[in-house]
């Protein structure tokens, strides 16, 4: 029974279907943390304006987004919004919304902690040597918020392609819920093929995930000095 | 908003919320254990078990909870292995938080010098004396910022347990915006109950992790 399982993972086209059903999660993934890595640049510098308004608005904005589960936030913005505007959203653009939204969060949070990391000192010093303002940036406070920034921003990456296996939960059809119509479709003649499909499907995301986290910790090892 | 519909399935909420913090505090205890024994296996180099703890370390952290959960629940019971919805939830929450713990203990113990442990063997406390006196209550106090992040991060995980068949919160909502199409009340409920299970908790650590700023050793 159990070798009857295994087969259905090479079955005609299953497996290039899974694979397929992988890229959708992997492509909401990359198009919300491209978004987030965008906007996140921008609101972690607005963020350290120190300004009260900007403070408290930011502030509320990043606690309710990272306090929520994720989950919650996609129900929201795929029932609620779509209830109170009366408009149509798929659960791809809802996945790229919530996903947005809460990169974005996370991501200011690191730019914001990287540049205010930077001691004033070095600020002082560059313009004392007659550095101009955007010199500094460039040449000075950039380059080593950049060392801080980028280990946990990649790390960010690993973490959002994880919280993206939700999105099957919203009726998105990506791996998961490829891999129940494989299930579904060969339940008389291979029932034990949830435990291969399934244990494939974790191995995929580990395969997407790991050298992401090997990047991350190599990156922050080597700057780390 | 139909303030009739909430007060009638509010209750509801009450239980499937009990429900889900009685599950996160076994798992975030079971995280705590196994995350300290797969840290004191690496911490030693315990041969082989290291292995496996690394091993195990990188499966959990770099695979989606959900996923664990379905192979757990939909899974194993292909091959006998009949667990039910709770025991997969708690299974798979250890086995998702006992990896992030281990990190937050080995960033801790890392940071109590050599030169304490030395001094440790010269008044001649023995290895297990060591550990327990001396790199332990510093390496916790070093690690409450990451514990506290990861109790909120498993806290906030278990709202993935409605996937497999878990009466908890958004599974409350999710029928009632199936049986009665009540998309605003019960999300707002939902909102509304996390916010009452997180926000405390969120308070309390920031709290905490502000005395533990006097409380330094060493420097």
């Amino acid at each position: 029974m159990r070798d009857l399982g295994i087969k259905v993972l090479f079955q005609g086209i299953n497996f290039f279907r899974l694979l397929e059903g992988l890229w959708v999660t992997v492509k909401i993934s990359l198009i919300s943390v491209v978004l987030s890595a965008l906007l996140g640049i921008v609101l972690g510098m607005i963020m350290t304006i120190q300004n009260p308004v900007i403070k408290a608005v930011t502030k509320i904005y990043l606690e309710f987004i990272r306090i929520m589960p994720q989950l919650v936030l996609l129900f929201l913005v795929y029932f609620g919004i779509t209830k109170a505007f009366g408009i149509h959203l798929s659960g791809e653009l809802s996945a790229v919304i919530v996903f947005t939204l809460w990169g974005t969060a996370e991501m200011a949070d690191l730019v914001r902690g990287a540049l205010t990391s930077i001691a004033k000192s070095q600020y002082e010093a560059a313009l004392s040597i007659g550095l101009t303002m955007k010199q500094t940036y460039f040449y000075i406070i950039i380059p080593q918020a950049m060392r801080r920034l980028l280990p946990q921003a990649i790390n960010l990456v690993t973490r959002m392609i994880k919280t993206t296996s939700l999105i099957v939960l919203i009726g998105v059809v990506e791996v998961v819920k490829v891999g129940q119509q494989i299930i579904d479709a060969n339940r008389l003649t291979a029932p034990s093929a949830a435990l291969w499909i399934y244990g494939l499907i974790f191995f995929m995301y580990f395969i997407v995930c790991y050298p992401i986290s090997i990047l991350s910790r190599k990156l922050e090892k080597l700057w780390s000095s | 908003m139909d303030l009739g519909f909430i007060q009638k399935y509010y209750p509801l909420y009450i239980e499937a919320g009990v429900l889900t913090l009685r599950i996160a505090i076994i798992g975030i205890a079971g995280s705590f254990v196994v995350g300290l024994l797969t840290s004191l296996i690496r911490y030693y180099k315990l041969p082989v078990l290291k292995r496996i703890a690394g091993i195990y370390i990188e499966l959990s952290r770099n695979t989606p909870l959900l996923i664990q959960l379905f192979f757990l629940y939909f899974g194993l019971p292909k091959i006998g292995i009949m667990l039910s919805s709770e025991v997969c939830a708690i299974i798979g929450l250890i086995f998702l938080g006992g990896s992030y713990m281990s990190e937050a203990y080995r960033s801790g113990m890392e940071s109590v010098g050599a030169g304490q442990i030395d001094a440790g063997l010269s008044i001649g406390l023995k290895k297990h004396q060591i550990f327990w006196y001396i790199i332990l209550p510093q390496a916790i106090s070093v690690s409450v910022p990451a514990f506290a992040a990861n109790t909120i991060f498993l806290i906030k995980e278990t709202s993935v347990f409605s996937a497999v068949a878990l009466a908890d919160l958004m599974f409350v909502a999710k029928d009632l915006i199936g049986l009665y199409y009540r998309t605003d009340e019960a999300l707002l409920m939902l909102v509304i109950a996390y916010l009452i299970i997180l926000l405390p908790i969120s308070a309390a650590f920031s709290l905490l992790e502000r005395r533990l700023r006097y409380a330094g050793f060493g420097n």
